[in-house]
């Protein structure tokens, strides 16, 4: 059946863009709410111990102050398989700046205080924080994420390797990244006898909702989770985070609702970052550059309480041809903030190590880098042996070169200059899983004609809410107007996270069914919607089930142009070019802020951002925005998208592959191989910090005095 | 956060017996660093005296051709001033180079010179600090220092001086005017600030419970032709990894007068008298330049992490030099 789509694929502008700009859209802690109570924690000060005193007489003191909870008198919360939800409920403290204690009290002002004048003792015990390549705790996870294998192999690595007329060996490092979106997790909390309401900073109601239920063991149907605007995520909120359960336990006691918005210096600790990575990756080609054995070996850590492995090396599992691979995830247990997901975990840190090696390969070879990649281009997906079910990275990387200018583009090394600027440019890969995740939606048709479509989404600013309207009118053939689309409540058809790229997909799919299904039973009817109304549900299980076997993912190039200053050490992006083959793209105007968000973030990893551990206390040493660098207007160029369409049957009713996190992957090897082509100088080891940079440029100036 | 009492002031014999009034109480300029300290629990004030309505937002020429500027002279009006930007550029452009615009259009002069260190453990109540609480130790010596002190530090404190403004006028001879309940007083700026020695508390030689009135900038041809370049890790909005004021006149291929200030390698704005030695009456030459960095950075003591400083502003100085020395040549 062939469908028009007037909607789909139309640049429509976000429909709540205009509460947003005038400030009306209500965040978590933005509601007001009657005889409101605020609360404030306090973060453990040791990296590693046991409370042995909590002392609140000084903070209560103060009549403002409702309550001092610390694990000596929080409520009891039933065991979850999440640790970093425990929060106040023993002795122990895991890391620096784990929840010690939680001051409630009528004010803001008065709760902050009431936090400052808790003392607590510690007996503290040593720590170990520091992940090294030989760290004595590694040891191979049993999967590296849900599902996936730990370590793969294919043919014989080691051999051909060992033979290979061209051999890489290099070892390539990403350092901790915060996540920091703008708005920091925050909640409001309601009890109402055994009913609570939440409304919360996250990316998904759903998931919230069942774990705050499972937590305060409660039915789900007696807990309704709110996160109508979102602002950021980057996968910070896909779970629930602790800040949540603390609102709600602190509701719970003093008996009213409670606000709890994190300050700033307190995320880095408590709500999730991407963890360092150490990549060794070896590469044995021919001196045309076909690769003939490809090693991946990540090391990575996660904290006392778990946490997320990074699958860093599952990249290598998709992208290259390579007769002979080995990819494995090796993990250490440290005294460290618990690791989650930040925007393409794995896919982001792993494309680093890998393109960057690509690149060091071609150069090894003499091969241009985009005709190297073009070379080992497979024609199934290397780890699985399963066809594609679409793949246009070679399209890609043809319609950069054309529109970046590649071809102008002289290959040597450090060879053009603008006084005391070295200018260069160089070239990544993108690609990221198509993912989808079994929701559920509703349909209803009312008598006058309008249309209401339900399902528990999270529209987290990506512009969801949107893109959902557009299908949901297509699928009913009815213009924009009719259709309202409510997300943001767990009271509303469950459905997945806003993660891993899937929401559109995931949502998007049911609410099309909903929609088709509704739009059949109307005409059945002649047209005439019932006095009641007309109801459809639709969930898409076993729609997901009877899918057929393929390897499903989005690709993309990027393109960056540096210019690397020789007297200070700075480095700046000049241009970037991406392009992208990401399914059907939807929403032209929300997608290309996808794609340009992806890539301003990819850039800030390349350049700016990294959090550094503290050996002595174990926590991050930035806890700020004025210290952990995001990119400012001023460090971002203009920023080329495109993408090429694809018709892709296997994927789900739209058409659609996630674009969400493909734009940050890849990009910062194409700006670290810029660098690379500028300077002659190998960044092997992010951020590209003047301290990195200054001194192989003092080395090359005295070298060659110019 | 303690509550605190918020008074205004519209006279400065008021401000000075306010103050006076409270050994707990503190001057409030902008806010911009006084607010946050307060917030981290750094600063504990009992009572804030706000001094943006006293009569000091004015910048007027003196008569012997320099520039007294007002307290209370917004950092934003303070770049945008026609002299300013005509008789010290260096100055306009390093205020224009810090912090953003909407923290410019509170800041205050008095306050940007007596903003506190940004290093982190400063900040953080929950760990050591000399600087804080003197005696308990400096964990930035072992720990997170790549943006610390590599010249005039001591085992003490290793902490750098954040603000731009203050290389540009410390390069230019500026004199800091105060009044106290015993009447008005002058500090010029390169006795301002404390050396830090055992005692990195103590910041300033200002007597306790003064009030800055202004800056006064002795008249300075030279300035005419400086230049302040500011090295960051982001390209706007991030305090200087290292910074230069210059200034320079040269005449045949001779200098007959430079200023040169270095930001963010000490507990202040580091004027480089040594190599301002060497280089008067020397050549203008990118090897005079480096002779006289590598001298002035002869004494820098580095740590582990921010050992790149040293090679940072020797390629400064002769950059930046060379840069004026073709535009004064051309
Ligand atoms: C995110 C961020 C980024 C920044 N980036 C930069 C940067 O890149 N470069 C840079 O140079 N600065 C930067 N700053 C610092 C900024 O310049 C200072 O905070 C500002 O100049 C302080 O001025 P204020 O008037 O707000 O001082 P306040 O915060 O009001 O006061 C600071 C101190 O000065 C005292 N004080 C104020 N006025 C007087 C007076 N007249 N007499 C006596 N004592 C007085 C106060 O008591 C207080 O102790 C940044 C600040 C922030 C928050
Ligand atoms: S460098 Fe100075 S401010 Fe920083 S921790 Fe050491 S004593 Fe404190």
């Amino acid at each position: 059946m062939t469908t028009t789509r007037p909607l789909l694929g139309s640049p429509m502008t976000r429909l709540e863009g205009r509460e947003k700009v005038t400030g009306t859209a209500r965040y978590a802690v933005d509601y007001p709410v009657d005889r409101v109570a605020y609360a404030w924690p306090v973060p453990a000060a040791v990296a590693r111990g046991e409370i042995t005193a909590v002392d609140a007489t000084a903070a209560l003191a103060d009549p403002a102050v409702l309550a001092v909870l610390s694990y000596e008198n929080a409520p009891r919360l039933h065991d979850t398989d999440d640790r970093t939800l425990a929060v106040l409920q023993s002795p122990h403290i895991a890391h620096r700046g784990q929840f010690a204690a939680l001051a409630v009290a009528t004010s803001l002002e008065a709760a902050r205080g009431a936090a400052a004048a808790i003392r607590v003792a510690y007996a503290p015990e040593p720590h170990d924080v520091i992940l090294t390549r030989d760290h004595p705790g590694l040891y191979k996870p049993d999967e590296v994420d849900e599902g996936m294998p730990t370590d793969r192999e294919h043919g014989d690595f080691d051999t051909v390797y060992a033979r290979a007329q061209v051999r890489l060996d290099a070892v390539y490092e990403t350092p901790p990244l915060h996540n920091h979106p703008l708005e920091p997790h925050a909640a409001t909390a309601m009890w109402d006898g055994d009913d609570l309401t939440v409304y919360d900073s996250n990316q998904g109601a759903t998931a919230v909702q069942h774990v705050l239920a499972e937590l305060f063991g409660l039915a789900t149907g007696k807990i309704h989770v709110i996160n109508e605007h979102v602002g950021g995520g980057f996968g910070s909120k896909g779970t629930a985070r602790p800040h949540v359960v603390l609102a709600a336990m602190a509701a719970r006691v003093v008996r009213r609702p409670v606000k709890l918005a994190l300050p700033r210096n307190q995320l880095a600790a408590v709500t999730g970052h991407r963890s360092p990575t150490i990549q060794r990756i070896r590469i044995g080609a021919d001196t045309e550059g076909h690769v003939q054995a490809l090693a991946h070996e990540v090391t990575t850590q996660i904290s006392a309480l778990d946490g997320f492995v990074e699958p860093a090396a599952v990249v290598s599992r998709v992208m290259y041809a390579a007769p002979n691979s080995r990819t494995t995830h090796r993990v250490t247990r440290l005294d460290v903030p618990t690791p989650s997901w930040m925007r393409a975990p794995g896919e982001c840190p792993g494309m680093f190590a890998l393109e960057s090696a690509m690149d060091e390969l071609a150069i090894a070879c003499g091969v241009d880098p985009i005709e190297l990649r073009v070379r080992n281009e497979p024609t199934v997906e290397p780890d699985s042996g399963l066809p594609f079910s679409s793949r246009h990275l070679v399209e890609c990387l043809r319609e950069g070169t054309r529109r970046f200018g590649w071809h102008d583009r002289d290959p040597r090394i450090a060879g053009k200059h603008e006084g005391r600027l070295l200018i260069g440019s160089g070239v990544a890969a993108s690609t990221y899983p198509v993912y989808v995740m079994a929701s559920h939606a509703e349909a209803h048709a009312g008598p006058d004609g309008s249309y209401e479509v339900h399902v528990s989404a999270s529209d987290i600013g990506t512009g969801a809410r949107t893109v959902l309207t557009q299908i949901a009118a297509d699928a009913l053939g009815v213009p924009l107007d009719r259709v309202r689309v409510r997300v943001g409540s767990s009271d509303l058809p469950p459905a997945s996270v806003a993660g891993a790229s899937s929401g559109t997909a995931s949502w998007g799919w049911p609410v099309h069914k909903a929609c088709t299904e509704l739009r059949q039973r109307l005409e059945a009817l002649g047209h005439s919607v019932p006095e009641q109304g007309l109801t459809v549900a639709a969930d898409i299980a076993e729609d997901l089930d009877d899918r057929e076997d393929y390897a499903r993912h989005a690709f993309g190039a990027q393109f960056a142009e540096v210019q690397v200053d020789t007297v200070t050490g700075e480095t700046r992006v000049r241009r970037l070019l991406g392009v992208f083959a990401a399914g059907r793209i939807l929403n032209p105007r929300t997608a290309r802020s996808q794609f340009i968000g992806g890539m301003t973030m990819g850039l800030g990893m390349a350049l700016l951002e990294g959090s550094t551990m503290d050996p002595a206390f174990g926590d991050y040493a930035e806890r700020d925005l004025a210290s952990y660098h995001v990119p400012a207007c001023a460090d971002v160029p203009e920023i080329d998208v495109h993408w090429i369409e694809e018709e892709d049957p296997q994927l789900n009713p739209m058409g659609s592959k996630g674009i969400g996190e493909i734009g940050i992957v890849g990009t910062a090897a194409a700006i670290a191989n810029a660098v690379h082509h500028a300077t002659g100088v190998r960044i092997r080891a992010l951020p590209i910090h003047p301290a990195v940079l200054m001194p192989p440029l003092a080395g090359a100036r005295q070298a060659s005095p110019s | 956060m303690r509550e605190f009492g918020y008074q205004r002031v519209f006279d400065v014999p008021g401000a000075v017996a306010l103050l006076g009034t409270d050994p707990e109480a503190r001057f409030l300029g902008g806010g911009t660093n006084l607010v946050d300290l307060m917030k981290a629990g750094v600063e504990r004030p009992a009572l804030l005296v706000d001094v943006t309505e006293l009569p000091l937002g004015r910048i007027e020429a003196t008569a012997d051709g320099g520039l007294r500027i007002g307290a209370t002279v917004t950092n934003s009006d303070l770049a945008a001033d026609p002299q300013v930007r005509r008789h010290y550029p260096a100055l306009a452009q390093a205020v224009l180079a810090g912090a953003s615009g909407q923290l410019r259009n509170m800041a205050t002069i008095g306050g940007n010179l007596l903003q506190r260190t940004r290093c982190g453990y400063f900040a953080d109540l929950t760990k050591p600090c000399n600087k804080r609480v003197p005696g308990s130790g400096c964990p930035a010596i072992e720990g997170e220092h790549h943006n610390h002190a590599i010249l005039g530090a001591s085992e003490h404190c290793v902490a750098v001086h954040p603000s731009d403004m203050g290389v540009a006028l410390t390069a230019f001879d500026a004199v800091v005017s105060y009044e106290t309940a015993d009447g008005p007083g002058e500090l010029p700026l390169a006795e301002f600030y404390l050396p830090v020695g055992d005692t990195p508390h103590l910041e300033t030689a200002l007597p306790s419970g003064a009030l800055i009135t202004g800056i006064t900038l002795p008249p300075n041809p030279v300035a005419a032709v400086s230049r302040y370049r500011k090295v960051r890790e982001r390209a706007s909005y991030a305090f200087a990894i290292g910074s230069i004021a210059a200034a320079l006149d040269v005449r045949d291929g001779l200098v007959r007068e430079v200023r040169l200030a270095f930001g963010a390698v000490a507990s202040r704005p580091w004027r480089a008298r040594e190599a301002e030695r060497l280089l008067t009456g020397g050549p203008a030459s990118a090897e005079a330049f480096a002779a006289a960095a590598d001298a002035e950075l002869a004494a820098a003591e580095t740590l582990p992490h921010n050992a790149y400083k040293v090679t940072l502003m020797r390629n400064l100085v002769v950059a930046v030099l060379t840069e004026l020395t073709e535009e004064a040549t051309r």
